[in-house]
């Protein structure tokens, strides 16, 4: 647990990728334990392609809804040039859980800027820990490209202060009452994130080794 | 529609502020509620709807929205309005008149301001309306206040027969938190409307005997406020800076300073001034926190009282607390608090326009048309003044632009004399507003093509309905307003009203071409929904054949998000010149087949997908 005992979780990516919905999730896991939640989004234009950051920060009393730079716990990234936009908001050295999809928006298509070339490297370069795996794919194999917010989620869930099990059961709850033809594959695809990320943890280690 | 928040258990829920202000107005008993929708306050009305006890409807905009919620309380019953800062704007007219007659039911006015500009043409503090009217001015701080004090408000408007204006702003209406909620409680309109004229009829004689009882009531309202428990006082042991703060900002100063003494502000107008007074005699410092103007701030210079505020803080966006610290620590001659760390310079991913979306083929159109002036409107259509069209000129405020059409057409100078004056507007904005600024334009002659893009929605927003969309808030059947018809009723000539499929390109470039060189108005009306809304028939997706693709980048000008370039090259072209290449591949994953970037393709490239191939996902 962090000092101040509040956890800053920042969930980022690109509208229409289902951010909003799994910091939602997280969020669910978070009030069944007890604790006083906060989430908050800038999504103004959002479903439009643009930017979606959400802030979910949670512990025995919630002030300020946002994230300062510099305090975030875990920043989870559902397209690889938000992670590195938004790993500042992490504490030194921090985790980046990173899906390794490259969305390229049309002012990129046309020229006027360029897509970084590696941005894994360069968040590493900034001192801050990544592990990064394509969730798009993962939820592909599973049959549904809509899986990959579940499958982040996964990834998310050894990282916690609580145990993966609270959050898979708020997944759960949640197509249980919405859609409950999707439960078992959403079980599915949380596994699978998890394991995913197991290996992406692993795999750095090996190259560190 | 958001689908309602999951229930934690029975009265705790996890609720936005938009939320929590809706459930407040259900348990008030309210029965009337009304709002145009706009970011970030669109989400209120949306969610009152989903309560089958009070009339809820999507005006055709903000001043119409706040008349029904006045007729409603004239009738004695609770009403409720909603909307975004500009909409008061637009409201105001029957805002500054309501102050004088009050209401007999409880009206409560929300008010979203937009405070670092998330989704808006400007940033304006709606505070000042409680000044401007003399209404009294609810602020809260998040999800659990938004809940309580609506129930207050209700309760003061009718005690003081007062509008109350709740302030809200983006951090409160879309932050979730939890909720303790209550039941609902009926409202009992006993006495119906009552004849009244003296009090109702706001003629000049009516008007002025009603001010001396507006500024009786400021009186009232200003003992109200110093007594007010939402006013409070909350010590610490730190007496060097004490802040008076009031919404968000509350938040965001006792995350900062635990330690300091704050006087929160939840019933911000009329100021307390002489509670602050006396709090001020507490401290060392007193600094104001308050988002965006320095209102309170000058009110308390203006009584003698002592105090920072936008000297030190900024005087645009949010006070969060990585703004706050570093001014407090300055203020106290500290060294600023660590460095924050600086983000990575990372390419902008501003809002495009949707796959497929119907106005991609009117905006390509008009990016290739010279010698065009193009006003723009409020919507989606915005968009079209980014890459890869640049096709708009100016953008003002919802409706604007029609008058300002007319007006670049009669003050064009020489250099513009063979300028063509285009207009362009969607179909909720030319309801909302549109309507007049093109009966003006046919009235006084003016020589402008309106491009009416008719999508059946407020696309925006989210795809609320209006009355160009043949359905009610609840997604029921309702009368379809007919815009060809409407608009020749205003005055434009039947042989100047083209209805025209924006995905027919060549029709569409034509239908343009034609008109422009018409020295009359003329309205071109496309037809096309929203591809968001639940109408929106996809078809089967296309690919790039790439042996055939010659990098033209026509395809990459239509400005369709599935369209990716995969490669450039630079070629020297036979005259000399260079040119480079674009080399592209659609996305068949998220392409619906709409069909327009294969009217640009010469060489016939954009072909049916091959459905035995896989689906094409993003690049990695
Ligand atoms: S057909 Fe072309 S313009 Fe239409 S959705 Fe597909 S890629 Fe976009
Ligand atoms: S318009 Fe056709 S030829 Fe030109 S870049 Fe697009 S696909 Fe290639």
């Amino acid at each position: 647990m962090p000092e101040s005992n509040v956890t800053n979780i920042l969930v980022v990516g690109i509208g229409g990728q289902g951010v909003m919905t799994a910091t939602e999730i997280l969020a669910e896991a978070a009030i069944a334990l007890g604790h006083d939640v906060k989430k908050t989004e800038v999504a103004g234009m959002a479903q439009r392609g643009g930017v979606v950051s959400s802030h979910l920060r949670f512990g025995p009393k919630v002030l300020s809804p946002q994230i300062m730079p510099g305090t975030a716990d875990l920043l989870v990234a559902f397209e690889a040039a938000e992670g590195l936009r938004w790993c500042h908001y992490l504490k030194p050295g921090g985790l980046v859980l990173l899906n390794t999809a490259h969305i390229v928006p049309p002012v990129v298509d046309i020229g006027l800027y360029e897509y970084p070339a590696d941005p894994i490297a360069e968040i590493r370069a900034k001192g801050y820990r990544v592990h990064a795996f394509d969730a798009m794919k993962i939820a592909l194999e599973l049959g549904d490209v809509r899986l990959g917010n579940t499958v982040m989620l996964g990834a998310m869930a050894d990282h916690l202060p609580f145990p993966a099990e609270v959050l898979l059961e708020a997944i759960v709850k949640r197509f249980r009452a919405r859609k409950p033809q999707m439960v078992e594959l959403n079980q599915r695809a949380f596994e699978a994130g998890r394991a995913a990320e197991k290996a992406a943890a692993h795999q750095k280690a090996e190259a560190i080794a | 529609m958001p689908a309602p928040s999951p229930t934690i258990s029975e009265n705790r829920l996890f609720l936005s502020g938009n939320e929590a202000v809706a459930r407040a107005v259900w348990e008030s008993g309210c029965k009337v509620a009304a709002a145009y929708p706009g970011t970030p306050s669109t989400e209120m009305l949306e969610v009152i709807s989903t309560y089958p006890e009070i009339y809820s409807e999507w005006s055709v905009n903000e001043k119409v929205s706040l008349e029904v919620a006045i007729g409603a309380a004239f009738a004695g019953s609770r009403a409720f309005c909603a909307m975004k800062h500009v909409g008061m704007n637009v409201a105001s007219d029957a805002l500054m008149t309501l102050t004088l007659t009050g209401v007999i039911g409880g009206l409560v006015i929300a008010i979203a301001d937009d405070v670092g500009l998330s989704s808006s043409q400007n940033e304006q503090d709606s505070r000042f309306w409680g000044r401007f009217a003399h209404v009294p001015v609810f602020e809260p701080s998040d999800s659990q206040e938004a809940y309580e004090m609506t129930k207050l408000a209700f309760d003061f408007s009718e005690k003081h027969q007062v509008p109350v204006i709740l302030r809200m702003t983006t951090r409160i209406n879309h932050v979730k938190g939890l909720v303790v909620v209550g039941e609902r409680v009926a409202h009992p309109n006993t006495g119906g409307f009552q004849k009244n004229p003296a009090r109702w009829v706001m003629t000049p004689a009516g008007a002025g005997k009603r001010i001396p009882l507006m500024f009786e009531r400021d009186q009232a309202l200003r003992a109200a406020a110093e007594a007010s428990p939402l006013n409070v006082v909350d010590g610490g042991r730190d007496r060097r800076v004490g802040f008076v703060a009031s919404g968000p900002a509350w938040m965001h100063v006792k995350e900062s300073f635990p330690d300091a003494p704050v006087l929160k502000l939840g019933f911000s107008c009329p100021v307390p001034v002489e509670k602050i007074r006396a709090f001020a005699k507490t401290v060392d410092n007193l600094v104001v926190v308050e988002e965006v103007e320095p209102l309170v701030e000058t009110e308390l210079k203006a009584a003698g009282i002592h105090c920072h505020g936008k000297d030190i803080l900024p005087k645009q966006g949010e006070l969060a607390p990585n703004v706050l610290k570093p001014a407090i620590a300055k203020l106290l001659g500290e060294p600023a608090p660590e460095n924050l760390a600086k983000p990575a310079p990372v390419f902008p991913r501003p809002p495009t326009m949707c796959v497929a979306c119907p106005h991609l083929g009117v905006y390509y159109t008009l990016s290739q048309i010279k010698n065009i002036t193009i006003s723009g409107d409020i919507g989606c259509y915005t968009l079209g003044a980014g890459h890869p069209w640049n096709a708009l000129d100016t953008t003002i405020s919802m409706g604007a632009s029609m008058g300002i059409a007319l007006g670049l057409d009669k003050g064009r100078g020489e250099a513009d004399k063979d300028k063509r004056i285009l207009a362009v507007i969607g179909d909720s904005t030319f309801l909302h507003m549109g309507m007049q600024g093109l009966l003006d334009i046919v009235y006084n002659r003016g020589n402008v093509t309106v491009l009416l893009l008719d999508n059946r929605a407020v696309g925006m927003t989210g795809g609320q309905p209006d009355p160009g969309s043949g359905r009610d808030i609840h997604g029921e059947p309702a009368p379809r307003v007919d815009f060809a018809k409407l608009v020749e009723a205003l005055g434009v000539k039947k042989e100047r009203i083209h209805v025209v499929d924006p995905y027919q390109l060549p029709v569409l470039f034509k239908t343009i071409r034609e008109e422009i060189k018409i020295p009359e108005v003329s309205v071109i009306i496309t037809n096309q929904p929203c591809v968001l809304i639940d109408d929106y028939k996809k078809q089967k997706p296309y690919e790039v054949i790439d042996e055939k693709c010659t990098g033209c980048g026509n395809c990459v000008e239509v400005g369709c998000p599935a369209i990716h370039v995969v490669r450039r090259e630079k070629v020297v072209k036979p005259s000399g010149k260079e040119v480079e290449l674009q080399f592209v591949r659609i996305e068949t994953s998220v392409c619906t087949g709409c069909g327009l970037c294969v009217q640009p393709c010469a060489p016939d490239a954009i072909v049916p997908a091959d459905p035995s191939k896989p689906i094409r996902l993003v690049k990695h």
